[in-house]
């Protein structure tokens, strides 16, 4: 059952997505900063450990994700070291991503040509 | 007659003169109009399903990734996630590097952008993009290009809301 409430949960991201991209003169680039955003506001709450909780691992592939790790890491730290936490703390959780994106992607622009 | 004489000075003939014109008086609202007729609606609906579908696809997935490395390879819940990322990563960049993920994208749409796929899209295709540059003034002045504005954002947003989190609710 919880296949299908990842699939519902993150195809109903990408849909909002989708419906801004339609239907207003945002680029890519400001849906994926909006959703970040809007995934840093939801976790402020604690409203999107919920969403793992109910929708499992769906909800750690759309771009909001990336936005709660922020904030969930800042915050964990913080609990911790206090204040400067906030500072220290803040890609512990997703620095798996950013670093994975950039080695891979320049691994890969090493050795592949750009198509023209 | 100074107007003229400008004309001439500057080797413009009555010609381009009157296009100048012509272009000046063409406003925007009336090039909203001429376009209109021209560019092709989009189905908006379409673009939707597909976009749900296809991020949906993606979200399930991750699910099934974290699901067999959980059951089958007993890696712990957290580390099973940060592995579906890593994966996940690995495909979009390397379909990126191949050249055939921006065909995926312009069929559909935001079902590869908004899942952690379009992060790894933007880098590596930006990095590619301008490999002729060379390595630092091309590759390395460019990796954020794309991304810099969800990593500056998700930064800024997180460092705000966390200070409000942990000043008035107590963490």
């Amino acid at each position: 059952m919880i296949f299908l409430y990842s699939f519902l949960f993150c195809g109903f991201v990408c849909l909002i997505g989708q419906l801004i991209l339609d239907n207003t003169k945002l680029t890519p680039g400001h849906v994926t900063s909006i959703f970040v955003v809007t995934g840093a506001f939801l976790d402020s709450f604690g409203l999107y450990d919920k969403f793992i909780k109910w929708f499992g691992a769906g909800t750690l592939v759309p771009i909001t994700s990336f936005g709660h790790s922020l904030i969930h890491g800042a915050l964990d730290k913080a609990n911790e070291t206090g204040l400067l936490g906030l500072l220290g703390g803040m890609f512990s959780l997703t620095s798996t991503g950013i670093v994975a994106a950039i080695v891979f992607g320049f691994i890969l622009t090493l050795i592949f040509k750009p198509k023209d | 007659m100074l107007f003229f004489k400008l004309i001439k000075k500057f080797g413009i003939n009555y010609q381009t003169f009157f296009i100048l014109i012509l272009v000046i008086k063409m406003d925007k609202e009336s090039y909203k109009q001429m376009t209109s007729k021209i560019v092709p609606q989009e189905n908006k609906l379409k673009n939707g399903i597909i976009a749900f579908v296809v991020g949906g696809l993606v979200g399930l997935l991750g699910q099934i990734i974290v699901f067999v490395l959980e059951n089958n390879f007993n890696v712990p819940h957290k580390d099973a996630t940060s592995i579906m990322i890593v994966i996940l990563i690995f495909i979009a960049s390397l379909c990126t590097a191949l050249g055939f993920f921006d065909n995926l994208v312009s069929k559909a749409k935001a079902g590869l952008i908004v899942p952690i796929t379009g992060f790894a899209h933007a880098m590596t295709s930006s990095m590619i993009d301008y490999k002729k540059e060379g390595l630092v003034t091309g590759i390395g002045a460019n990796a954020f290009k794309l991304t810099g504005s969800v990593i500056l954002y998700g930064v800024v947003s997180a460092y705000v809301f966390g200070i409000i989190r942990y000043l008035f609710f107590g963490g």
